[in-house]
């Protein structure tokens, strides 16, 4: 409990952010986890969009058991620049997810299993986790996923019209 | 119905915890309580609500506060909703007569039949310090909200 939660802005995105696409297109901020069929659906939607997406995790403990361990895991994949690659995975493949799943995808994915092991169960890690949570949930997001793009917030998975409008919208604010 | 106005004392409800033990403004004496008015147990959005502020439930208690859900649903059909999420939220059942201590809060919505999404904040006194109510029962208020007017 290092900060309160009253409401706040959502966070303008800032070198703590996983971040990728084009450093000019407009930036869409999404808050998700990865045991969410509609998460796993709106992150299909908006595949090859040219769009800069901003991930956020929104992991809760009481929402599904693996929901905070994957969102770890995750982390743990950035610290070795895998971030985006085992987020793909997971969505790819949500029926696998158990530690024996994380571990066979370690060496497809180029992520030293080691280090992974060690990573995830770093308490820096799960406080990074839980900033994002917290961040979230002072910015009023409610359910997963929930997309933050200009000024509109859009909870659930965005149609193809949406994922239209927000690539010619002027996105989020950014720090950098 | 409108909901019970910030600066009245609660009126005389009844409400049944999980033990079927009654609930009462007493229980209200000496702590901050927060009740969280939801339509039905098992319903998506109430879902979505209880495992939210069920995240963090750890600065409600920092905040000295207790947070209770409210609903229609009997006893046994909240205790198995609880269970069902693992959330740590503690139930409250107004299923009979239904929703009377819902309709003395002004948290009813008579169109359904149902307890509406709604938040009372009640202080030590038996005292409303805050209230509100949903614009639609779809609608889920974020934890800011709360944590605005703790």
């Amino acid at each position: 409990m290092s900060e309160d939660l009253r409401s706040a802005p959502v966070p303008p995105v800032g070198p703590q952010d996983h971040v990728r696409g084009p450093e000019d297109a407009p930036v869409v901020v999404l808050y998700a986890d990865f045991t969410c069929p509609r998460c796993a659906l709106a992150w299909e939607r908006i595949e090859g969009a040219p769009l800069r997406l901003v991930f956020r995790h929104l992991a809760l403990k009481a929402k599904h058991p693996r929901a905070v361990a994957l969102a770890c895991a995750v982390e743990a994949a950035a610290r070795q620049d895998r971030f985006w690659a085992l987020a793909a995975s997971l969505y790819a493949d949500p029926g696998r997810t158990d530690d024996p799943h994380l571990w066979a995808r370690c060496p497809e994915l180029g992520i030293d299993l080691d280090r992974f092991e060690a990573d995830r169960r770093d308490p820096a890690v799960l406080d990074r986790v839980r900033a994002d949570v917290r961040a979230g949930l002072r910015a009023g997001v409610t359910v997963t996923p929930t997309f933050f793009a200009g000024a509109e917030a859009h909870p659930g998975p965005p149609d193809a019209p949406t994922v239209a409008r927000w690539t010619a919208g002027p996105g989020h604010p950014a720090d950098r | 119905m409108a909901i019970i106005a910030p600066g009245t004392t609660v009126p005389d409800f009844v409400l049944k915890t999980a033990d079927g033990e009654d609930f009462t403004p007493a229980d209200l004496e000496g702590k901050t309580t927060v009740l969280v008015f939801y339509p039905f147990a098992f319903s998506p959005v109430c879902t979505d609500q209880l495992q939210i502020y069920d995240e963090v439930m750890d600065d409600f208690t920092a905040k000295g506060a207790k947070v209770y859900g409210v609903s229609t649903d009997a006893t046994y059909s909240q205790a198995a909703f609880k269970d069902k999420l693992g959330v740590s939220i503690e139930q409250l059942s107004d299923f009979e007569p239904k929703g009377a201590a819902s309709r003395a809060l002004g948290a009813y919505f008579e169109p359904a039949g149902m307890t509406n999404r709604a938040l009372l904040i009640i202080g030590p006194d038996k005292t409303v310090t805050w209230s509100y109510e949903a614009g639609n029962p779809g609608e889920l208020p974020g934890v800011g909200l709360l944590f605005d007017n703790l």
